[in-house]
């Protein structure tokens, strides 16, 4: 037998960079601020509108008169209150529906017995329209801020359900068979295994839940409230104010981005054991 | 029975008897299995596909509760089974992984020993998907050992790694066996892995075993005479020609 043996060459310093470049085709590397992109561009589509006269403000109030608006609510008609009472209101009832959708949705998802119970009524429940059942809810909790509360918390609890119960069903089977070998108990399992497959799940199904949130806020506050940003726009409405309407609208576009946000970070420092295109 | 260096009789660590499973109403895949595993000992299980090797881990293993069938099974109380993936959880990182469902406050310490062990030292805080095919593996095998199982269950366990990595997994599984004595029980489709592995070879043919030989080598180079005759032997039962 004949073996070459090469020994390593001395090397000299060489920068060249010559390689075989593929074209790429997942979405790439993360780009800085890119998030506020597609807001500024439509605010600069909205001002450019609005300064050459192409939206009337009849139609749609300028940027700049909103400015004003806004701050004329800030300083005569508590903005702030009707900001927090809005947020206040919107954030029981999304609690209240996540952890409610979340503990459905393990039970059923964990349970053949609690399946059968839960899931029915839920998938009723879904095709039920939230608001075509606001009329009952006022007629059992009233018109006060539990009915608020207990329509926002139904709305946000099925987006939760669904995707959470999804998460966790598509977990691999063969997580559960390591986990049997192991020999943990029901409640090890469910938190090492079950609630961290599902994460992935119950996130997507906390963006819908938060929008979702927002949606019931929206509508709830247009029934007898006193404050929040709804009861701001149902005055306006009745004044012709479309520059205080627009500051409503901003500021439930402004929640929401916001919360999307926050669940997108939330899920990129929570998943980071994912090898994904989300990056 | 076994017999252990003084000549005492123990008690095996395994015994199936009259073992039957069957996935289909007309056939078995295991047909009346009788079968005796000696504390410490390391048996290969070998034959073709679908004669009952993994049916007959998966029994011992306690993961079979839907499969039709009858027998008795006698293991020990403390079992680990490597799977042929290597089953880490992706949301845990790989100490997390390897104590995972361990109890007591000295986890983290015997777990990063164990790490250590199979040479991932220094690799604790790693996502398991930053871990090439090999090293989660050896993981797993960590999280095995670290168990101190009485029997050890392995399902082809190097049946998804590259040659190379192999070898390497083989003389650190022979390694962590000497150090630690768990009866083996190792399922394979491959001869050579058997011999150079086991302390005895089991080979499986329409759910009964079919030869049981001890591997009585001092050397288990391929080179060795005694190495190829073993291996004609097994290859032949398996209904191959040794030197195609």
């Amino acid at each position: 037998m004949t073996a070459t043996l090469h020994t390593a060459p001395v090397t000299v310093a060489d920068t060249t960079d010559q390689r075989v470049v593929r074209r790429r085709l997942g979405p790439g590397h993360r780009i800085r601020f890119s998030f506020w992109f597609g807001p500024a561009l439509a605010l600069a589509i909205w001002s450019i509108g609005s300064a050459t006269g192409l939206i009337k403000p009849a139609i749609l109030s300028a940027p700049w008169d909103v400015v004003v608006a806004f701050q004329d609510q800030w300083v005569n008609h508590d903005l702030l209150g009707n900001i927090l009472a809005s947020l206040q209101r919107s954030l029981v009832g999304l609690t209240l529906g996540v952890v409610t959708g979340a503990v459905l949705a393990v039970i059923s998802g964990l349970s053949r017995f609690g399946e059968s119970l839960i899931d029915g009524p839920i998938q009723i429940k879904r095709s039920v329209p939230t608001l075509a059942i606001i009329p009952l809810f006022i007629a059992w909790f009233g018109i006060g801020e539990e009915m608020k509360v207990i329509t926002i918390a139904l709305i946000s609890l099925v987006p939760i359900y669904i995707h959470t119960h999804n998460g966790l069903r598509s977990i691999d089977g063969k997580y559960a068979e390591l986990a049997e070998t192991i020999g943990i108990n029901h409640g090890e399992f469910v938190r090492h295994v079950v609630l961290p497959g599902a994460l992935p799940g119950f996130l997507l199904g906390m963006r819908f839940a938060v929008t979702s949130s927002l949606l019931g806020l929206v509508v709830v506050e247009h029934y007898n409230a006193v404050a929040g940003i709804g009861y701001m726009i149902t005055l306006a409405e009745q004044y012709g104010q479309t520059d205080v309407i627009v500051v409503g609208l901003v500021i439930y576009g402004i929640f929401g981005y916001c919360a999307d946000s926050a669940v997108r970070f939330t899920g990129r420092r929570v998943l980071a054991w994912r090898q994904t295109l989300e990056g | 029975m076994a017999t252990d260096t003084r000549g005492l009789t123990t008690e095996p660590a395994v015994r199936v008897r009259n073992l039957h499973r069957s996935f289909t109403k007309d056939g078995g895949v295991l047909n009346g299995l009788d079968l005796d595993i000696a504390p410490g000992e390391f048996v290969a299980l070998i034959g073709r596909s679908g004669t009952g090797k993994s049916t007959l881990l998966r029994a011992l293993a306690g993961l079979d509760r839907d499969v039709a069938g009858h027998g008795r099974i006698q293991v020990p109380e403390s079992v680990s089974v490597v799977f042929q993936d290597s089953r880490l959880l992706p949301w845990k990182r790989v100490l997390d992984n390897v104590i995972f469902g361990l109890r007591g406050a000295d986890a983290a310490d015997r777990g990063r020993k164990a790490l250590a062990e199979v040479g991932l030292a220094g690799r604790e805080r790693a996502w398991p998907y930053q871990l090439s095919g090999g090293e989660q593996q050896r993981a797993s095998l960590a999280r095995s050992l670290v168990r101190e199982p009485q029997l050890l269950l392995a399902d082809e366990p190097f049946g998804a790694l590259d040659a190379l990595t192999r070898i390497r997994m083989h003389a650190l599984l022979r390694q962590l066996c000497e150090a630690h004595r768990p009866a083996v029980l190792l399922v394979t489709h491959d001869v050579d892995e058997a011999i150079v592995l086991a302390d005895r070879v089991i080979l499986l043919d329409a759910g009964v075993v079919d030869t049981d030989v001890r591997v009585e080598l001092t050397n288990r180079s391929r080179s060795d005479a005694g190495f190829a005759e073993l291996r004609t032997l097994l290859l032949d039962r398996l209904g191959v020609a040794a030197d195609a």
